[in-house]
């Protein structure tokens, strides 16, 4: 259909924003040091922030974000997905990788993943609950980031493949944040129990 | 019009979740002593699944191989950095024996799909594919 081409040349891009790789080796190589040393302080700063930044990101792209989106024009989406989705790419696995590593570390350094502890119901929640969300964020998130982001590199764009991608990453990053509503009852459990 | 692909992606998420599944298994009974079957099994499914996926893609034809190796080696370079940080983390906790065997077979097999599957879903949609 000859209205799902866009036809206007788009501007170039990078699909994995090369600028900001030194930062995520900042993060990597802090969060080896913190695994390697097993200090309680970094442990717990690299699961916490990253969890944080992680939840709140969800959410806010799930439940603020995504219907803002779901109801802009296809240029106007190819516009936003242009100047958002890059950043997406190398931001969520770090903050993922930081938070996950970072909290198995600090439930090994508390003996929370023993089972005769009192969190590790809870501690083996999360994993579940963590797990189901990877299966989602790396089976149909990030292809679909992926996905929009060489379909923008063409030299014309399918309007329909994109609306397509974006409806996909949409619906999964707003299941995604609805199951991290779920993971923040888990943690605060765990911290108060 | 753009022929019908094999079932690539959904072969590579069953993997992903059989590879998820075998891990929280594991990790959810630490440190004790656990039958290694459940995840094993798991684990050998997961293999075969990458096994089919890699003889579907071989049958392919017409497709943009070019942009399907340039995502997943990038992609593969990242995931297995992810991997082997994780290796490391297993290793530095002592753990050992069949059950890191195990673990290293997990995150082989997670470090290889996900290099397909990106691949995969880039390169279907490309204007190459006849």
């Amino acid at each position: 259909m000859a209205h799902d081409v866009i036809t206007e040349k788009p501007k170039e891009f990078k699909i994995v924003p090369t600028s900001a790789i030194p930062l995520v080796a900042i993060v990597y190589i802090g969060l080896i040091i913190a695994i390697a040393t097993n200090r309680l302080w970094a442990l717990d700063f690299f699961h916490v922030v990253g969890g944080a930044c992680w939840t709140a990101i969800d959410l806010f792209l799930g439940f603020v974000i995504g219907p803002i989106i779901g109801t802009m024009s296809i240029p106007a989406r190819v516009e936003f997905s242009k100047k958002f989705m890059p950043k997406m790419v190398l931001l969520m696995p770090t903050l993922v990788i930081a938070t996950l590593a970072g909290g198995w570390q600090l439930a090994r350094h508390e003996g929370f993943i023993l089972s005769s502890d009192k969190h590790h119901p809870w501690v083996v929640a999360s994993m579940i609950v963590v797990g189901v969300m990877a299966i989602i964020a790396l089976g149909f998130l990030e292809p679909a980031n992926l996905g929009v982001l060489f379909e923008l590199k063409k030299e014309r764009p399918n309007g329909e493949v994109i609306a397509k991608l974006m409806k996909r990453f949409l619906y999964t990053a707003g299941l995604t944040g609805a199951m991290q509503v779920a993971t923040l009852i888990i943690m605060t459990r765990i911290a108060t129990l | 019009m753009k022929k019908k692909l094999p079932p690539v992606s959904e072969i590579s998420v069953l993997v992903l979740a059989l590879v998820v599944a075998g891990g929280v298994y594991l990790a959810a009974h630490l440190p004790k002593h656990v039958s290694l079957v459940p995840t094993t099994t798991l684990v050998a499914l997961a293999a075969i699944g990458v096994l089919v996926n890699l003889y579907l893609l071989s049958q392919i034809k017409g497709f943009d191989w070019e942009k399907f190796f340039l995502v997943a080696k990038w992609t593969l370079l990242a995931y297995g950095l992810i991997a082997g940080a994780l290796e490391y983390i297993f290793i530095k906790d002592g753990t050992k024996g069949s059950v890191l065997t195990l673990m290293s077979a997990t995150l082989v097999i997670f470090a290889l799909n996900l290099p397909i599957h990106f691949g995969f879903t880039v390169a279907r949609y490309s204007d190459k594919v006849s």
